[in-house]
């Protein structure tokens, strides 16, 4: 059985210029131990459906559809029931590590009132575990960094710091929302490389969000690809860089600039703008910047099966062959 | 090789700062930009990257004069920027202009696309008829990919990348010779950042602009750059031409840096050899003693914590901070297995 099974979930927001549609309709399973990633650009609706699953939407914000967690139905449940699930069996981690941290609290009494709290430890043996749980996510001098209050950490401490927050219970699940997009790049490599052992090592399940195409080849076990609040296509990592079948992914995935290549001339943007969340399109919210779009983009595609493992929403059998104008040179 | 169109030579900019309590002083100073001398020549692209606090955006402003040096020259075309009066620097300030990294937070609300465009005009030429203006205005903006009937709407009515266009028509209104980018394409979506990088490129080339291009995303700086220029906590730790930098780079930082860019490509990403650097940036108010590099490198030795190492320059033209940097051309491994794989 799936640990985490998500159908047609949908959040809108109430808000003075009209119901702004962040997430239509997505569905996706995750399997214990698997991280799966979320890809898309901002405004495409992947941070709103991870605070959906757990019941953190603002508060014009309304979820609909179903979200389950090892069976048990999460959409509704009152605040007390999901702070026993939030923290303890699904943990979360944020972009920006130091202002997820409270800076009237020391690192320790953060990591040990977890523990009191989920797990009923006594404040010593709290305090030992927090203190092992610093050193597994590779914080130098964990006893002092303990009696230390956030401000006197750097951004690459403090995320380590969420990271052993967000595992102290062993949770089956760890959403990380764009954990590295705000530290330097020495220091994300850091992170991802800490955060690839530490899956390896336990069995849980891990859900990251990230626009960095590079972060999700390095980490990530499957994909699914979002824009306009929507999925457009779901693949085995290997499946969607390689060929991919959705053009957006392909527009994703040829516009970025790659360090290991030399490409000569322009890069292959795509042109045109998101949608406005305010006033979907019918059809398919991408075929206005598609370069493949016919007549049938008028009608919203379904989210249909391509072989095993592999959805795409897109009437496109198959994204055609071209002949690419730009000289890419590998080295 | 043609002259170069800016000099920049010893350039050190520091900040005092105080960190003492209520009424006890305690005065420390951070070098943010530490003795940086380079070149930028005509018609070029000069990348500056680093991590942040590495001095990179203080080293723009340091150009332009908007914060100032306590030492070194800035020399445009062979006149030094550092002793002009602010009138005569506002007049080169026609040639040099800016972009900036928050494409909307840099435009005023209250105004319209067409009057923020047109405001470097009417304080450079004010001589210019309304019409001329206008002309000018819809001129740029439609050479910038914006639609000329635009030109009465708000910065609001516009996403991140057009303001981003707004941003660079603005600076070009005037005809600069030099424009420093600072991060313009780090606040934007994939695919929109493609868009404006692709403008940047084209317009360089249809202007004979030289370009600043400072960002932290080494892949975006490998794509337009000519030569790149590596800094570290106010340093210059390695200069040379793009190619040299990402296929062949000699300092440990550079290679760290390169390094650590993950790679969309799950294949290669998943079979790389990656060495982390060990620990955090040391805090710019407190750098480490010798080479500044020196308590994250995997090679570093006694030698390096005793003086700082001169930017040495090789016969490719390539300049290098590092005591090191033949042994490591020589495939130096890294001696100290602590840093292997922390």
């Amino acid at each position: 059985m799936a640990l985490l099974e998500v159908r047609d979930l949908t959040v809108a927001f109430d808000t003075p210029d009209g119901v702004v549609h962040a997430v239509n309709g997505i569905s996706f399973d995750l399997d214990p131990g698997e991280t799966l990633g979320l890809v898309g650009e901002s405004g495409s609706g992947k941070t709103q459906t991870a605070l959906a699953l757990l019941g953190l939407l603002a508060e014009n914000g309304q979820a609909q559809g179903s979200v389950r967690f090892r069976g048990q139905e999460l959409l509704g449940l009152s605040t007390s029931e999901l702070s026993r699930i939030r923290g303890s069996k699904i943990s979360m981690i944020f972009q920006d590590p130091v202002s997820s941290l409270n800076p009237y609290m020391t690192i320790g009494d953060q990591l040990v009132e977890v523990l009191t709290h989920h797990r009923n430890l006594r404040r010593r043996e709290a305090r030992s575990r927090a203190e092992e749980m610093l050193d597994q996510v590779q914080l130098s001098d964990p006893a002092s960094r303990m009696r230390q209050y956030p401000h006197e950490l750097s951004g690459g401490m403090c995320q380590r710091v969420m990271i052993a927050m967000g595992l102290l219970c062993q949770p089956d699940l760890l959403i990380a929302d764009e954990p590295t997009t705000a530290l330097d790049v020495t220091v994300q490599s850091q992170i991802n490389t800490l955060m690839g052992e530490l899956s390896e090592q336990s069995s849980t399940a891990i859900l990251l969000i990230t626009h960095d195409l590079g972060v999700v080849a390095g980490l990530c076990d499957r994909v699914l690809v979002m824009y306009a609040g929507q999925e457009m296509e779901l693949a085995e990592v290997h499946d969607l860089f390689g060929d991919p079948r959705h053009p957006y992914t392909e527009g994703l995935l040829n516009s970025v600039p790659r360090l290991d290549q030399l490409r000569s001339g322009i890069l292959n943007a795509i042109p045109g703008n998101p949608p406005n969340l305010l006033q979907l399109p019918e059809g398919c919210p991408f075929s206005s910047r598609c370069r493949y779009s016919f007549e049938r983009c008028s009608e919203r595609p379904d989210f249909e099966r391509v072989s095993e493992g592999r959805y795409k929403r897109c009437h496109l059998d198959r994204i055609p062959a071209q002949v690419d104008q730009e000289t890419t040179e590998s080295v | 090789m043609r002259p170069p169109v800016l000099e920049v030579r010893d350039l050190s900019v520091h900040f005092r700062i105080d960190t003492g309590r209520f009424f006890r002083h305690d005065y420390q100073t951070i070098k943010a930009v530490d003795q940086v001398s380079f070149n930028v020549h005509s018609a070029e692209t000069l990348g500056i990257v680093g991590e942040s606090g590495c001095g990179k955006s203080t080293l723009a402003r340091a150009i332009l004069g908007l914060v100032k040096p306590v030492a070194g020259s800035v020399d445009w075309l062979g006149e030094n920027l550092l002793g002009l009066t602010e009138e005569a620097m506002r007049a080169k300030r026609r040639e040099i202009q800016l972009i900036f990294q928050d494409p909307s937070g840099s435009l005023d609300p209250r105004m319209t696309v067409g009057d923020i465009v047109a405001e470097p005009l009417r304080t450079f030429y004010p001589s210019m008829t309304r019409l001329q203006v206008r002309e000018r205005v819809q001129g740029m903006m439609k050479l910038v990919g914006l639609l000329p009937e635009q030109i009465n709407r708000y910065p609001h009515e516009f996403s991140g990348g057009q303001c981003q266009r707004i941003g660079i028509a603005r600076a070009l209104v005037v005809n600069p010779r030099l424009v420093v980018c600072d991060e313009p394409v780090s606040a934007l979506d994939v695919s929109i950042q493609a868009q404006i990088v692709n403008l940047l490129k084209d317009l360089q080339k249809k202007l004979q602009l030289s370009l600043i291009f400072i960002a932290h995303d080494l892949s975006v700086v490998r794509h337009v750059s000519d030569r790149v220029l590596v800094m570290y906590l106010g340093q210059i730790m390695e200069v040379a031409d793009r190619d040299s930098i990402y296929l062949n780079p000699r300092h440990p930082y550079t290679r760290a840096l390169i390094e650590s860019v993950p790679i969309p490509d799950p294949v290669r990403e998943r079979e790389r050899s990656r060495r982390s650097l060990k620990a955090d940036m040391p805090s710019p108010m407190n750098p480490p003693s010798g080479c500044v590099f020196r308590t994250r490198c995997p090679y570093a030795i006694q030698a390096c914590s005793e003086t700082r190492p001169a930017l040495e320059t090789l016969d490719s033209g390539r300049q290098v901070a590092c005591i090191r940097h033949r042994e490591l051309a020589d495939g130096l491994e890294a001696p100290d297995p602590e840093f292997v794989d922390q």
